[in-house]
């Protein structure tokens, strides 16, 4: 018995090459600003002499979460300047930087829709679920079609992947306000605007912050794979190993992608949870001199 | 002008719940509604709090109190019925002249506190005026003031976490307070605090509510916190009022058996005053009178002790049978004050519970005195005794027992077992 062959797949080929066609102008344009974006940035972190940068970003560590913390960081960095992969580090890191900040401007406002209204969460709950179990690679293959190779597709498919996350948890967090303590805005008689910018939101950062943290664990798996697309940076040197079959490389490449993803998980964990702040960050550090202050005072 | 007025209030949780409330008030109970899928949580409520007054709403969880309360300043809108604040009807209105009703009308005290982590005590407690739209000086000041109010005066600068609950309560309490309202809804506001500082709130309530003549819902599960701080007390089960009324009036007259089961528990000691219980005094005599007036006025009246008042109504003392026959026997002319005359006097709205510490240490009964000093009752051990037993019922009577209706009972059987003669047998040994 023969079921009829149900030809999704060409379905889907033949709408994406109907948009290549005639939303060419709109996909030069996200090109355009996407490009600029990553190379501006990668430009400026690659410009900078190493041994500032990475002084610099072992000293965000310290600032956020502890001397040890920092001392880590700095032994991470100067191993990946060691196996000569700072300048594809340095792109990578862009390309995760760029990819997050244009995740979270889409997620950010959707997760606040969504926590709002429950329409609006169910809609947007199984395009989230689609987009996080479709397998990354799958992603590319549009994104070469609409930009071509380079950066820009992996860019492109990045966002779509890293962005479920940053949606999620904006709804949890604002959903999980207590209801007592969004009922004693209303009770006082404010404005849904006031109530989401002067209660919810504040007391659901933790969790956004969380989610972002996710986005942007998401978007560096996804840059590496991103390698395939061209897109330049230590996902190209694993691609390039893997096809050489070059172990060496491929481990040096490998490794640095876990250090610079040790090093942004633990950043940006500090960043929404203070208790993940240890006694020695130096946030910690001035917060007490200048608290122990006053009670010298009074 | 009523400070808040509720009519026929029906909340149904569901779909399309105005059917619920045809239904209801067709007859059909609250299980059947449950049946077809629709929660009715307040059913036809109406209540009138007076301007100053505190009005408690008590009931068990699931009663629809916490319901109810929610109506009042429109978080809830009520299925059917209005709401009528200072005059002004808030069920269907706009949502912003709703706003408008809760900035400038009525503010409200959580159960948990609800106060915003982020800020501090300061900001917290002005809140309200903050949404008022005030300048920060003018709340801040405000904020401080109600600070002050609550005893939290220089806590302004901390945060609501480093508080410990009680406290934290108190600048829910600052909050409400610095709106400026007239009109406070307290939801559970104390029922999250250990008992002692729970104690210690309700006198601080009841002290600010004197002082600053607010006007307050409050909403309790404890009967006798609700007995504590209510002017009137209304019992509500199911989704309906029971009873509305004085913490006496429930007490002594409880509608139904459902706050009758209810009040058993009740401290009565606490609640029921010297004006409650207190009767007229049975044997009275002139503090010019002699030892002969008193003598007669005992035996005509089968008392063994009388009052003496002064002619101003203030009380002079006690006298006791044996002392007056003993100074009847020997002459004297003067009134003979036993060795116990030492004459206990309490206020009308002394507690039972301070009634029997005076009682334990004085043989001769209570007078109660009104704010002039002069006599308004006595009360004597005994009534004492009974008022704090009292369940408020009566003695119920087995009714099963003997009862006229059982087809056993025919007449000769009961003449048998009836007892009318006896009082002819105790005059026949006179």
């Amino acid at each position: 018995m023969d079921f009829p062959r149900i030809p999704i797949g060409d379905w889907v080929a033949t709408g994406i090459d109907w948009l290549t066609i005639n939303a060419d102008f709109f996909f030069d344009f996200l090109s355009t600003i996407m490009k600029f974006l990553v190379e501006g940035l990668s430009d400026v972190l690659i410009a900078v002499p190493w041994p500032v940068m990475v002084l610099v970003l072992a000293a965000l560590g310290w600032v956020l979460r502890s001397v040890r913390f920092a001392a880590l960081s700095l032994v991470g960095f100067l191993l990946i300047v060691g196996m000569n992969q700072w300048d594809n580090a340095m792109l990578t890191l862009s390309m995760v930087l760029i990819a997050t900040l244009l995740a979270v401007i889409v997620a950010i406002p959707l997760g606040i829709a969504a926590a709002q209204s429950d329409s609006v969460s169910a809609a947007v709950k199984p395009i989230l679920d689609f987009m996080q179990t479709m397998p990354a690679f799958v992603y590319l293959i549009p994104a070469v079609t609409f930009f071509s190779i380079g950066v820009v597709p992996g860019l492109f498919s990045t966002i779509i992947f890293a962005l479920p996350p940053g949606v999620r948890m904006t709804e949890l967090g604002i959903r999980g306000v207590a209801e007592e303590t969004v009922e004693a805005g209303q009770a006082f008689g404010a404005k849904r605007s006031e109530i989401l910018f002067g209660i919810q939101l504040p007391l659901a950062v933790p969790t956004i912050m969380a989610g972002i943290n996710q986005v942007i664990m998401l978007a560096l798996s996804m840059a590496v794979i991103a390698g395939i697309v061209g897109a330049d940076g230590l996902g190209k040197e694993v691609v390039s190993s893997i096809s050489t079959l070059n172990l060496a490389k491929g481990v040096e490449a490998g490794l640095s992608v876990v250090f610079l993803a040790i090093f942004l998980d633990r950043f940006t964990g500090a960043l929404g949870d203070k208790k993940a702040r240890g006694k020695s960050s130096l946030l910690a550090l001035a917060r007490k001199a200048r608290s122990s202050e006053p009670v010298t005072a009074a | 002008m009523a400070a808040i007025n509720a009519e026929g209030l029906y909340k149904v949780f569901g779909k399309r719940p105005k059917r619920g409330v045809a239904e209801l008030e067709r007859g059909k109970t609250r299980e059947d509604l449950q049946k077809q899928g629709l929660t009715a949580a307040v059913i036809d409520a109406s209540f009138t709090v007076d301007p100053g007054e505190i009005f408690v709403v008590m009931g068990l969880s699931g009663s629809g109190k916490s319901t109810l309360i929610r109506m009042i300043n429109g978080l809830f809108e009520p299925t059917a019925g209005t709401v009528t604040i200072a005059d002004q009807l808030i069920t269907d209105v706009s949502p912003e002249k709703l706003r408008a009703v809760r900035r400038e009308k009525i503010s409200m005290v959580f159960q948990h506190f609800a106060l915003l982590p982020h800020r501090t005590v300061g900001e917290n407690a002005a809140y309200g005026l903050q949404i008022q739209g005030l300048n920060k000086a003018d709340r801040e000041k405000a904020a401080n003031k109600a600070l002050d109010e609550v005893g939290l005066g220089g806590w302004g600068g901390h945060l609501p976490g480093q508080l410990s609950g009680g406290m934290q309560q108190r600048v829910g309490l600052a909050r409400a307070l610095a709106a400026g309202t007239d009109i406070m809804l307290m939801d559970e506001a104390f029922s999250a605090l250990d008992p002692l500082i729970r104690r210690g709130m309700q006198d601080q309530l009841i002290e600010l509510q004197q002082r600053l003549e607010k006007t307050i819902l409050f909403i309790t599960h404890d009967l006798n916190e609700a007995m504590r701080l209510g002017d009137r007390i209304a019992m509500m089960r199911d989704g309906r009022i029971e009873q509305i009324g004085t913490a006496e009036q429930i007490l002594n007259e409880p509608k139904n058996n459902y706050v009758a089961s209810f009040i058993q528990d009740v401290d009565r000691t606490r609640v029921l005053t010297a004006a409650n219980v207190m009767e007229p005094a049975q044997g009275v005599i002139g503090a010019g009178s002699g030892p002969q007036t008193a003598h007669k006025v005992m035996r005509e009246g089968q008392h063994n002790w009388i009052l003496v008042q002064n002619r101003d109504r203030t009380p002079a003392g006690i006298l006791w049978e044996p002392d007056v026959a003993e100074a009847v026997r020997t002459g004297r002319k003067d009134l003979p004050w036993s060795p116990v005359h030492e004459m206990p006097t309490v206020a009308q709205d002394t507690s039972l519970a301070d009634l029997f510490a005076v009682s334990a240490q004085h043989l001769n009964p209570i007078v109660v005195l009104d704010e002039n000093g002069r006599t308004v009752g006595v009360i004597p051990r005994v009534t004492l005794l009974a008022a704090a037993a009292n369940n408020g019922q009566g003695a119920d009577m087995p009714e099963s027992w003997g009862s006229p209706d059982s087809p056993l009972n025919d007449g000769e059987s009961m003449a048998d077992s009836a007892t009318p003669d006896v009082p002819h047998v105790m005059e026949g040994a006179k």
